[in-house]
């Protein structure tokens, strides 16, 4: 049990390795290895969390037994602990419904390598979680994107064209990330998150860490897809393979964010990101423009997927929001965001990844008639959709119900106009998207045309199991959001809130 | 007070969620999938009836679920004014189940699953509205109503359908959010949402904040109780099958509106307050206008529903009207018009669903001579017309009759005069209905042999239509409105 915050990082990687190796002789064995890794990653997850709970406070893990500052530190508490388990439930779900969906996609021969950096994905976004240190976090982010540059360079069409820009997006980042440590580190010679904390607040008047802290913001803002360095982000998850985006989609950019929560509350001191250098302000109306733009941008896409490409730029501007608040409830709000978005992102590019596959076609204007061959997913689409919209009971509105909360108390209006007219536009889309589903009287658009010698194939149980379970999951989270708030999250809050 | 913890509250809202389950698992087999949403009916307005007695003993009875958010929770509270509105709309329910049985096999309608579905949770979350026992639990029942009966307004498919659901959805999530801010804002002010007879806010914030919430939610919940001027999508919903309209667009629906504005007026501002915000001759006026305004508005539709929905209308803003008098005598009046309203205008709907479905018109200029086709029919929608008039002995009169001494009460004569004027604006737009489909000839085809609709549709008219007229001459009986209303107005502090 004491071991579970540092094997959810060292299992699946050396399980990556391990699927490789055995992958490329025996095809078969890829898929259980993978799951099976996922699986065990998902127990890890569920007893640190447990033990933070039952414990009452962070479980810290030496690795090598190196003391910190000197060694890398693991710490799981109640605000990663959260973000963890959710990204695991999520990793696995993505894994079972990747199994007919890699035989579809992928060819035979790259089955190996694609469960192994599949693995080494979850790994990634695993380590960058739990990690209590700034340079082992660039590298564990180092690791995650560089699958995933590899893992969307398998899709489709332009994908290896979109790989390759998010690759000097991405690097570019992780640059400004390092470059961001560097000068941490030159000022402090610490690179220990609990260690800077306490080294720190003596310096906040330097120019130099107010440098380093940008350099840190910035870098983080790409990996999230923080408006507007958003761009490498619609093509890459667009033309990625839809198991690849189902795994990539919900969780790297909810990562991101998380970090960026870490950084600005837990690193730093919250007084020195919100009143000494305002840059929770500064974020607040980036958030602002980047949510306008990106959800009337979504209007505009025919493509479901890019479509909803857009939506996770959207989301990530209400995270921002809640951070910008720079009071309690708006902090909730996000961190509760961030788990919810996990489950509604992965829920939605399921769906759509199902609805390529069988109904083929990923074109919003297409979509008559789905309701009849794929009841299930229509139902999970509806759910999902509405939880974005943020319709009760569905976790969606719970989270902007504590971002309103905290905008009101913070008397930020527009923030608080903007998160009000963002569920609007996201209810025209949806409800678009759902109009065209369900109802079949548009005479304007003549019927699609459809291969000849195809016949409908219906979804496998593993494909439509995970939706159904994430859409029990956005209901649940909804509905027992005040268990998980007032239990996990009001003790993720940096103290002198 | 007393406080009763039972499941019933909880049953009453989830006994038409399994029913709406088991009817789209039983999709593929119709008899069975209409005996569901019967049972459900039948069961579901038991029920709801059960808590009744000990309602009226002054006990509430309580449920709560589970926490929403830390210090709310999702919590049903079944008080006088919940039982009000639940016994009303779970009652009509039934009556409208056996019509839309026969409207939609007598229209030979498509989708009929998703129809029947949706009206089940349209339905459970309209008594989920009533039995709310705090506001952000209101909401959450009032956005599933909304969600629920966007399928039913569009169920036509048909290019207009579409445009009104959109219309539909614009003006109502529009409406959601705002009612949304004001839901937060008063959580900020007063830390609490639970309903208290006479309201909660009184002193918990400036009278500037406070008029501000006050319009905001007056404007969120009045969208749906389609105050004039955003009431257009309520006419243009009138494209959905007429079931929809008669107890959705004319009972649950906008009474969940009004019911909502009542709550809000009565529950969270309180009486006193409202005077003390000098508001409530502004809310005042600004109903009057919407009466009179749709009084004539309605005059000047040739489509029948669309004529009737204008009605409504004018009929939803007596019921606001009498709660912003502040008079207790108002209040009541208003109380009893939510329920007489909803027994003679189901009335009228269902006797334009019979025409259309027997004679495929739907404009009251080809309407001339049909009172002999369809004597019983024509006889009802009579009946529901002299109400609308306040004649007596059909109950419309006993309610503005309330209305009209609550406005004395306030020293407020104009108030009546604008009851009076509408009333003769109600005879100007519904007596030439009934006189040209008993006294014109009809046209070139010659007098048709009698068809009135078939059993299942012409059943609940007449049950309408007579308890219409029994409420009229004894308004406590069956389930006893006038008792409850009047405990609901003994409830209420500070008039």
């Amino acid at each position: 049990m004491i071991h579970f915050p540092a094997l959810i990082v060292v299992v699946p990687l050396m399980a990556s390795f391990f699927i490789f190796a055995f992958g490329l002789f025996q095809r078969r064995v890829c898929f259980p290895l993978m799951l099976g890794t996922l699986a065990a990653c998902l127990v890890f997850a569920a007893g640190s969390l447990w033990a933070v709970l039952s414990a009452g406070q962070p479980v810290h893990y030496y690795l090598g037994a190196w003391d910190p500052p000197w060694g890398i530190e693991y710490v799981v508490d109640h605000l990663n602990g959260l973000v963890l388990l959710a990204l695991a439930v999520v990793c696995l779900l993505a894994g079972i419904y990747s199994k007919t969906m890699v035989e579809r996609e992928v060819p035979v021969a790259k089955h190996a390598p694609f469960y192994a950096l599949f693995v080494l994905q979850a790994t990634g976004l695993f380590g960058m979680t739990v990690t209590g240190d700034m340079f082992n976090l660039y590298v564990l982010l180092e690791i995650a994107s560089f699958s995933a540059y590899a893992l969307i360079g398998m899709g489709e069409g332009a994908a290896p064209f979109a790989a390759f820009r998010y690759m000097i997006f991405g690097t570019l980042g992780a640059c400004a990330y390092l470059l961001g440590v560097g000068y941490l580190y030159i000022i402090t010679g610490s690179l220990n998150m609990a260690d800077l904390r306490q080294i720190l607040p003596p310096l906040y008047q330097s120019q130099a860490l107010i440098v380093g802290f940008a350099f840190l913001i910035v870098g983080t803002g790409v990996k999230m897809a923080f408006f507007p360095v958003h761009t490498w982000l619609p093509d890459s998850y667009t033309l990625a393979p839809s198991s690849v985006s189902v795994l990539l989609a919900p969780t790297f950019t909810k990562v991101g964010a998380y970090v960026l929560i870490r950084i600005l509350f837990t690193v730093f001191d919250p007084s020195f990101s919100t009143t000494l250098l305002p840059a929770t302000q500064v974020l607040g109306w980036i958030a602002v423009a980047g949510i306008l733009f990106s959800s009337i941008l979504a209007l505009a896409q025919a493509d479901l997927k890019r479509m909803l490409c857009y939506l996770i730029v959207t989301e990530i501007g209400y995270i921002g929001i809640g951070v910008a608040c720079g009071n309690r409830l708006g902090l909730i709000g996000a961190t509760f965001h961030i788990v919810n978005d996990i489950f509604m992102m992965a829920g939605l590019f399921m769906a759509v990844g199902a609805i390529q596959a069988h109904f083929r076609t990923r074109n919003a204007h297409e979509l008559t008639g789905v309701h009849r061959k794929m009841p299930v997913t229509s139902g999970v689409l509806v759910i999902c959709g509405l939880s974005v919209i943020g319709v009760p009971p569905t976790c969606g509105f719970f989270s902007k119900w504590y971002l309103l909360l905290g905008t009101i108390q913070a008397e930020q209006w527009v923030f608080m106009g903007v998160l009000l007219l963002g569920s609007l536009l996201n209810a025209i889309l949806f409800f678009r998207i759902f109009e065209r589903m369900y109802f079949e009287a548009h005479h304007d658009i003549p019927p699609r045309r459809r291969e000849p010698g195809t016949t409908f194939e219906r979804a496998a149980v593993s494909e439509f199991a995970p939706m159904v379970v994430t859409a029990a999951f956005i209901i649940l989270l909804g509905l027992f959001n005040e268990r998980i708030v007032s239990g996990i999250l009001a003790f993720a809050i940096p103290p002198g809130f | 007070m007393d406080i009763l913890n039972s499941f019933r509250p909880m049953l009453a809202v989830l006994v038409s969620l399994v029913a709406a389950a088991l009817i789209l698992i039983s999709g593929r087999r119709p008899n069975l999938r209409e005996a569901w949403t019967l049972l459900a009916a039948g069961a579901k307005f038991l029920i709801v009836l059960s808590m009744a007695p000990s309602i009226l003993k002054g006990q509430v009875m309580e449920y709560t679920l589970l926490a929403l958010t830390p210090g709310i929770s999702l919590q049903l509270r079944v008080d006088a004014f919940g039982l009000y509105f639940g016994l009303l709309a779970s009652g009509l329910w039934i009556a409208t189940s056996f019509y839309s049985i026969g409207y939609m096999r007598g229209l030979k309608e498509h989708a009929q699953t998703r129809y029947y579905f949706c009206f089940a949770v349209a339905i459970s979350s309209t008594i989920g509205v009533a039995f709310a026992g705090n506001l952000l639990t209101l909401f959450l029942f009032y956005e599933i109503l909304t969600v629920s009966t966007y399928p039913l307004v569009a169920h036509k498919e048909t290019p207009e359908a579409l445009a009104a659901g959109r219309k539909y959805l614009v003006y109502l999530l529009t409406s959601a959010v705002v009612v949304l801010f004001s839901i937060v804002y008063t959580y900020q002010l007063a830390g609490s949402l639970d309903f208290v007879g006479g309201g909660f806010l009184k002193g918990k914030g400036s009278l500037e904040t406070l008029r501000i919430l006050f319009i905001f939610f007056i404007l969120g919940f009045g969208t749906k109780a389609a105050f004039m001027p955003i009431h257009e999508w309520l006419p243009s919903a009138m494209i959905a099958p007429t079931p929809v309209s008669a107890l959705l667009h004319a009972v649950a629906v906008v009474k969940a509106g009004v019911f909502s504005c009542l709550r809000v007026i009565e529950y969270v501002f309180g009486p006193s307050l409202l005077s003390e915000l000098d508001l409530w001759w502004v809310l005042a006026y600004f109903v009057s206008f919407t009466i009179i305004g749709a009084s004539l508005l309605a005059l000047a539709q040739d489509n029948l529903k669309r004529r009737l929905a204008f009605s409504t209308i004018s009929q939803l803003s007596y019921i606001i009207l009498g709660a912003a008098l502040v008079t207790p005598a108002a209040l009541l009046g208003s109380i009893l018009h939510m329920a007489f309203h909803g027994f003679m205008k189901i009335t009228l709907f269902f006797c334009a669903g019979a025409i259309l479905v027997q004679t495929g018109k739907e404009k009251i200029s080809e309407m001339n001579g049909i009172g002999r086709r369809m004597p019983w029919t024509m006889g009802a929608f009579a009946v529901g017309a002299i109400g609308m008039a306040g004649i007596p002995p059909v109950c419309g009169y006993l309610s503005k009759w309330y209305l009209c001494l609550g406005s004395l009460d306030a020293k407020e004569m104009i108030f009546i005069l604008i009851l009076l004027t509408s009333s003769l604006l109600n005879v100007a737009y519904f007596f030439p209905i009934v006189y040209s489909a008993f006294f014109k000839k009809e046209g070139e085809a010659g007098p048709a042999a009698r068809a009135d609709a078939s059993w299942w549709m012409l059943a609940p008219i007449l049950v309408c239509a007579l308890m219409s007229i029994i409420l009229g001459l004894h308004p406590d009986a069956f389930v006893r409105f006038h008792q409850i209303a009047l405990a609901v107005v003994a409830n209420i502090k500070g008039f």
